[in-house]
């Protein structure tokens, strides 16, 4: 078997500097920080170095479908845009043999004022695809995004289903050798899911494609995938053949270490709210090991530094299960606003209980969000935001009758009544 | 499967720059193409008035300077009719000033582009101006109308046009490529664009003839290169005015300098685009 793909010792080193805000700089800001300079020599810029990748050495055969996993933040998406050659590694070597396409974001480029058959072409060409190519699989294309009456139409007017489903097309018809995707299954309606995960089954079965595959869909690595990598902070933790063995690593380690996140590497950093720890306890504040029991009491805490107090200021989590569905958001303002927690500049800690029997046994995922309201994301779900995982496990109810999970997302216990 | 055509195999190693890049920029020129395409396209849907638009703007333009320097001011026209003294000043103004704006702010407007798939970026900044080459191209067809009504007959230097224009079209290209990797690094470098436009309409015989600048001044007035390749164009369209040659020297070299300079520094800077834009 050819060899398609070779990471040879590839680091990939960010400078994340204190008093920079934003991830760019202005030149106000750089003039009047080298003025302050020429008067007080001894400020030391407060720069921190972080690795996303560290020491990355592995190698994709052709036509291997390799899924990666890890938590946010443990250098997946990193890794994907080092090989699409995105961004420069800062060490080490790379070596691509074939086509790379990259998914990092379906619907990349498509501008709204183009109609769908301008936007097949420039996305196609975007991606990597000739404009012969584009032209011989366009039909193809228009069958499978379900369109055709809509091709002349701006694609500012089409509903977001038909945007999505036109992205995936096109997408989809790529022609690579190596095919890089991330997390593009968690768009679209549970059909059009459907669709796409039989589009990447076909793909890479019969048209024998290299696929590298990032998701938080543990059931689709599963599933789809041939090996899998395992990806902690920054680092390769397992590598094997056995995608159900490393996942099933991953989940147990997950179960006991991340019911808890802090702000180790001081990043995240915003005048609204500066997330420090997010983690599950118990009713004094202190850390709960997973998994839960479904009747016991636990409380979700969020502490974090304000610098600048916003009035419209939002935070809470939102709840994810294993397929990365989303169940629920919480907010720290969902009351009567008499009722919110008083904010208040510097360090703040809130936290809530979260109810019982509501969930069934399982794992879940809970993110951080934080916004002001209506006006601006400040962590926006399924953004690299920090999470946690929460996991339940028994405790479902004190009924004999009811000892081992159930089917379902939910398992709330009702009460039934005879009608006199 | 089937067929089994010969993969190309690509090597990155840190630190070391790409020895194909500009192989790169020919395998990409389907993109480079369409990208154009795309913005020729998208700036005529989005303006209700469209082409009509591009027609406008130079002509009220011309109209208000041939009021203000030539009627107002009653600057000397060197026996040409004062609109065609201007307009042969604003044609290349307009495409150096529409071109510098597009294309230093087009790497920011084209973000998710770049974040998002690998391609030589050089390509962003270097098809907006060729979008800017369109309304050259329609500005340059109502100069030849405006001849028509001025029964003005141009002689043979016009056929010089093209090579006025390559001078300018490198000068801008470098300046924009400096401009354009400035931008990304500090957002608010934006701001500073429309002031250089402005402040270099005046300090450009756009409006006015190099004629009315003193003799000991004009070679430090030179030193704006667009001054050497405003008077070309002049000079090759009219065949009246004189070329100062010093100063279309200064323009060549300066505008040499600022392609080198302009493309070494975007080179350098555009690794890290993606980590930073």
């Amino acid at each position: 078997m050819n060899i398609d793909l070779k990471l040879e010792n590839i680091g990939k080193k960010y400078i994340i500097s204190h008093e920079v805000k934003d991830r760019y700089q202005t030149l106000r800001d750089n003039l009047s920080k080298k003025v302050k300079y020429l008067f007080r020599k001894n400020v030391k810029h407060k720069k921190e170095e972080f690795w996303a990748l560290k020491n990355i050495n592995f190698e994709v055969k052709s036509g291997e479908r390799i899924g990666i996993i890890g938590r946010n933040g443990a250098g997946k998406s990193t890794l994907l845009k080092v090989i699409s050659r995105i961004t420069e590694p800062t060490t080490g070597k790379l070596k691509i043999n074939g086509k790379v396409a990259s998914l990092l974001e379906i619907g990349t480029g498509f501008h709204p004022e183009l109609t769908g058959r301008e936007n097949i072409f420039l996305n196609g060409i975007i991606l990597g695809m000739s404009n012969a190519e584009v032209k011989s699989k366009f039909d193809e294309i228009v069958n499978f995004a379900e369109v055709e009456k809509f091709l002349d139409t701006p694609v500012k007017r089409y509903s977001s289903g038909m945007y999505v489903r036109l992205a995936f097309a096109i997408a989809a018809h790529l022609d690579p050798d190596i095919l890089l995707i991330d997390e593009v299954l968690a768009v679209g309606d549970v059909g059009f899911q459907k669709k796409c995960l039989g589009k990447m089954e076909e793909v890479s079965n019969k048209q024998g494609r290299t696929i590298l595959f990032v998701s938080h869909n543990l059931g689709a690595i599963e599933k789809l995938c041939s090996k899998c990598l395992l990806l902690e902070n920054g680092e390769i933790k397992f590598f094997s053949s056995d995608p159900s063995e490393i996942i099933k690593k991953y989940l147990s380690n997950e179960l006991i270490l991340s019911s808890y996140w802090e702000n180790i590497k001081n990043i995240y950093i915003n005048q609204y709210f500066k997330p420090i720890k997010f983690y599950i306890g118990d009713k004094m504040g202190n850390l709960l090991t997973m998994p839960v029991r479904n009747n016991e009491d636990f409380y979700i805490y969020i502490q974090g530094e304000i610098n600048e107090l916003d009035n419209s200021l939002t935070i809470g989590f939102a709840v994810f299960d294993e397929i990365n569905n989303c169940l629920f958001w919480s907010y720290q303002t969902d009351t009567k606003d008499t009722n919110w927690p008083k904010l208040k500049k510097g360090n703040n800690t809130i936290y809530c209980k979260f109810p019982n029997n509501l969930l069934n046994e399982g794992n879940y995922r809970l993110e951080l969000i934080c916004s002001l309201h209506f006006r601006k994301w400040i962590f926006q779900p399924s953004k690299d935001n920090p999470s946690i995982n929460l996991n339940i496990k028994g405790g479902l109810s004190n009924s004999s009758y009811w000892m081992i999970k159930r089917p379902g997302i939910i398992a709330p216990i009702l009460q039934w009544m005879l009608k006199k | 499967m089937g067929k089994e055509t010969k993969k190309q195999t690509i090597n990155i190693e840190a630190g070391r720059t790409e020895k194909n890049y500009w192989l790169d920029i020919w395998k990409y020129r389907e993109l480079f193409y369409f990208l154009s395409w795309r913005d020729i396209i998208v700036r005529y849907k989005q303006t209700a008035v469209g082409l009509a638009w591009s027609i406008i703007r130079p002509l009220l333009t011309l109209l208000i300077f041939t009021v203000v320097f030539g009627k107002l001011a009653k600057l000397p026209s060197e026996g040409i009719p004062y609109s065609i003294l201007v307009f042969s000043g604003l044609l290349p103004w307009s495409f150096f000033s529409n071109s510098f704006s597009e294309s230093s702010n087009s790497l920011i407007t084209n973000s998710n582009l770049i974040s998002k798939v690998y391609f030589p970026k050089i390509i962003i900044p270097i098809s907006s101006i060729v979008t800017c080459f369109v309304d050259f191209i329609i500005n340059f067809i109502l100069l030849l109308g405006l001849m028509l009504f001025f029964r003005f007959i141009p002689k043979a230097t016009i056929l010089l046009v093209p090579v006025f224009f390559f001078i300018g079209f490198l000068f801008i290209t470098g300046f924009s490529l400096y401009v354009a990797s400035l931008n990304v690094k500090y957002r608010d470098f934006r701001y500073i664009v429309p002031f250089i436009v402005q402040i270099g309409l005046y300090l450009s015989p756009v409006g006015y003839s190099t004629s009315i600048i003193p003799k000991e001044l004009k070679i430090i007035f030179s030193l704006n290169p667009m001054v050497g390749i405003i008077d070309g164009f002049r000079w090759a369209i009219t065949g009246k005015t004189v070329l100062y040659l010093p100063s279309l020297y200064l323009s060549i070299v300066i505008s040499l300098i600022m392609l080198v300079f302009g493309l070494f520094y975007f080179r350098k800077t555009e690794k890290f685009f993606a980590d930073i834009i």
